[in-house]
């Protein structure tokens, strides 16, 4: 596959190795956090860490658009979708993020009807093949996939769509990762910055990272290659006392971003005062909602939800995990009450999560499986 | 959720100027390129798909310039492990 | 502070991995009070309903090696008896229909538990308003299908359901056959020093039909692999020593298979991502959906676990069959860590493969 299997080549993983490596000042720990699920999910997926020297710990961000949502939002989802005749459409990695009552899954077992889409422009197809249904997409996502959702609520008002609207409950990466850099509990060396999220807003957001706070963020791409080398970049960074904004990605991301992806947003949606994520609580300006102009679609008008803030289960430590704070494995209920099977939290719930990423891909002894792989 | 990929462009809808077929693999789909009306598709362009929508066109010059790069770096590297290897220390 | 505190984070780590892999053996315990399709998909919640309703009831001998078939011996014959159902959904797709996987799947069952496939039964669960034509054409491809196999279909039920439910119609055929090879077939025999071995690529029965259902507007040139593979072990277990287990690799694909040996012959499935044959398509539709080829449904392919010295020897055996044309060594079993399938990736890393929880792609078979 093109631009796919060059960036996945052991060789040159080995030669960014040891290029890392001989960067590393001896008995200097350093730390990076990698933002994006999307990066957690690849870095376990391919096992990136055997090529990481011991002294450069990756800490696994709050990128993950499907772990953040509230489980009092899953509720509202749900009770939408109990209301006779609406179809629900998600994606697929939302339909097992438990709510307080249980998941998708659980309520489609119920009687309800959420059916899986690939696109929210399905949702529109779905629509028009069912006009007796009112047809009530669960939007999620960064800025990656909310241009996508703005630009499917404008065909449907140009189309004169009137069984379509949008449960919207995108969020924006800056606030995020702000609150990140606000922690007093945690020491940072520098970002392994979203990648698909900057197509759309481009670099620039990120500079006050490096300004203000003086931390080195490489835009980096979702191959295991593209990962290494932006640890690379961060490192040099480091070693010249630099700290700047880096575009790794510059055969996919556009430093300005994608206008015509903002303008649709800009059109469509507008900011929310405030937002709860979950694990990191509520955060002003984080969020979007559809516009009153656009009121027609959006589902939170139609369908008066309980809006009941549900607070995560006590043993939950998913905050401290989200922040970098915790390994998965340091979770006092990780892997025993909270699993894939059983998610208590967040972090287990999507496959990107940190702890799911962890319990799926690297729940092993380093050396022993070393053994077991060479021998 | 952050699932983008690359894919080529193979045509554009006729009656849907808005919508191009692209190739993943040998695996075709129909995806909405509105968001790149700015700066024009064509058959042949590469381009990022997420949900079903083209969010930027891949740049083949910057894709070259990473593989040089990373080329560089494992040229680099076979040198120095030659070296090493054939050095003798005595 | 205990002594947990102070010891060093690897340490920590590991008690915790320890503490884990206790908690996974623990019995098997359904939490849910309704059923929910992740209880189909082949994957953990199937394994532990499986365990948790119906092995608790039923549970006898016969039943507990939980194998594709059951081995039973009836007045000194020894057969095996198998049965599986069917709700594919859609009827048709390209490279057979539910008929094509009702008979296939059943012979398969039958063939790798070292079974020469005799006798079939077809229950047939039809929704009232199902075209009769539509029934015709899958009993047809039941009856080319069985032909091609060398079985019978000797006996069957028929019921009638009120539209809007069997979703046309759902099948289940039971299978006999009798059990001609000598030697102890079983995943609890696999062993560290076992060669594993694919005879084809993986995941185009569940792409194929993913994509038949035209809700994803993918096209593909892809067809169901469905096919019966008696005649492929025949020739496996009539030439090569040393082969412990097959199974064919349904609902949950490849990986759900390796966690299965995994847990039962309490090994380490080591696999190279480099070796397991992924045809082009169906790793494009997988990239683009997000799923692993490894989870994806097959409806001809099998999984063989052979003594390490005939690894070559069995791979030819394959080989030479038109079924096998492809087939790959795609790893080894070692002794540690015991339960754990690992890959190497592509990448030259390592990580787990572990079961999924639910199925990426619902009623596919």
């Amino acid at each position: 596959m093109r631009f796919v299997d060059e960036f996945r080549d052991a060789d040159k993983a080995r030669a960014l190795s040891a290029k890392i490596t001989s960067l590393c000042e001896p008995g200097r720990e350093y730390k990076f956090m990698e933002v994006c699920g999307g990066h957690t999910h690849t870095i376990y997926k391919h096992g990136l860490e055997d090529y990481l020297p011991e002294n450069i710990t990756l800490i696994h961000g709050p990128g993950c658009p499907v772990c953040v949502i509230p489980m009092g939002r899953i509720d509202d989802a749900i009770h939408i979708a109990r209301r006779p005749g609406v179809l629900m459409t998600s994606f697929g990695d939302m339909m097992r993020v438990p709510g307080s009552g249980g998941n998708f899954f659980d309520s489609n077992a119920e009687g309800t009807n959420i059916r899986m889409v690939y696109s929210p422009l399905d949702s529109l197809k779905i629509a028009r093949q069912n006009p007796d249904q009112q047809v009530v997409f669960m939007a999620i996502g960064f800025e990656t996939t909310a241009p996508s959702t703005a630009m499917t609520v404008l065909r449907a008002a140009k189309d004169g769509i009137e069984n379509f609207s949008v449960f919207c409950n995108h969020i924006t990466i800056i606030p995020a990762i702000k609150a990140i850099l606000d922690s007093p509990d945690l020491r940072l060396d520098g970002f392994i910055g979203p990648g698909h999220v900057s197509t759309v807003i481009g670099c620039r957001p990120y500079e006050f990272i490096a300004a203000d706070y003086g931390k080195p963020i490489v835009v980096a791409g979702f191959e295991p290659l593209d990962i290494l080398q932006s640890i690379y970049m961060l490192m040099l960074q480091l070693k010249e006392g630099r700290s700047e904004v880096e575009n790794q990605y510059s055969r996919v991301v556009p430093w300005e971003g994608n206008l015509t992806a903002l303008r649709a947003i800009a059109e469509v949606m507008e900011l929310r005062p405030y937002f709860e994520w979950r694990g990191l609580g509520f955060i002003s300006h984080s969020a979007l909602r559809i516009r009153e102009k656009y009121a027609a679609f959006d589902a939170e008008l139609h369908y008066e939800v309980p809006g009941v803030r549900v607070a995560d289960p006590k043993a939950c430590q998913c905050g401290e995990v989200l922040k970098g704070v915790l390994k998965p494995w340091e979770c006092k209920v990780f892997g025993t009450a909270c699993t894939p099977e059983t998610p208590i939290g967040t972090c287990m719930v999507s496959p990107e999560g940190a702890c799911a990423a962890y319990y799926n891909f690297g729940r092993f002894t380093r050396t022993r499986v070393r053994e077991a792989s060479l021998s | 959720m952050c699932l983008g990929i690359p894919g080529e462009v193979i045509e554009i809808l006729t009656d849907r100027p808005d919508l191009a077929r692209v190739d993943v693999s040998g695996v075709k789909r129909a995806i909405n390129i509105g968001l790149l009306e700015d700066e024009g598709v064509e058959p042949g362009d590469w381009v990022l798909i997420h949900v079903g929508f083209a969010l930027s066109k891949i740049d083949e010059d910057e894709a070259k310039a990473a593989m040089e790069f990373l080329e560089g770096i494992g040229k680099a590297y076979d040198d120095e492990i030659a070296a090493l290897r054939d050095s003798h220390i005595v | 502070m205990s002594a947990q505190d102070t010891a060093p984070p690897s340490e920590r780590e590991q008690q915790v991995l320890d503490r884990i892999e206790r908690a996974r053996r623990r019995r098997a315990k359904v939490k849910e009070e309704r059923i929910t399709l992740a209880h189909g998909s082949g994957g953990k919640a199937s394994q532990t309903l499986i365990e948790a309703i119906f092995l608790e009831s039923f549970r006898n001998p016969l039943l507990e090696p939980l194998e594709d078939a059951a081995e039973l011996t009836v007045s000194g014959a020894r057969l095996a008896l198998t049965t599986d159902s069917f709700v594919v959904s859609p009827l048709f797709f390209p490279g057979g229909n539910i008929g094509d996987l009702a008979v296939n799947g059943t012979v398969n069952d039958l063939a790798v538990s070292g079974a020469r496939p005799l006798y079939l039964t077809a229950g047939f669960i039809l929704e009232e308003g199902f075209p009769v034509a539509d029934l015709t054409a899958i009993v047809d491809s039941m009856r080319t299908a069985a032909d091609a196999a060398g079985v019978s279909i000797v006996t069957g039920d028929t019921k009638v359901v009120q539209r809007g439910k069997a979703d046309g119609c759902y099948i289940n055929t039971a299978g006999v056959g009798v059990l001609e090879h000598p030697g102890r077939l079983g995943i609890a025999t696999v062993r560290p020093g076992d060669a594993i071995l694919v005879s084809g690529p993986i995941g185009e029965h569940g792409v194929t039909v993913m994509l038949a259902r035209g809700e994803l507007d993918i096209e593909a040139d892809l067809v169901s692999d469905t096919a019966p593979v008696h005649d492929l072990v025949a020739g496996l277990l009539g030439t090569v020593p040393g082969v412990r287990a097959m199974r064919d690799a349904t609902r949950g694909g490849v990986a759900t298979i390796l966690n299965e040996v995994a847990r039962a012959a309490e090994v380490a499935v080591v696999v190279d991502e480099q070796t397991i044959p992924v045809g082009t398509e169906v790793r494009g539709a997988s990239e683009l959906l997000g799923i692993d080829p490894l989870y994806v449904a097959c409806e001809g392919r099998i999984v063989v676990f052979v003594d390490g010295a005939s690894a070559d020897e069995a791979l030819a055996a394959l080989r030479r069959h038109p079924l096998g044309e492809h087939a790959a060594i795609i790893g080894r079993v070692k002794a540690d860590p015991p339960g754990l399938v690992l890959l190497n990736t592509v990448f030259g890393g390592t990580r787990i493969c572990d079961l999924l929880v639910g199925d990426p792609l619902p009623r596919i078979c």
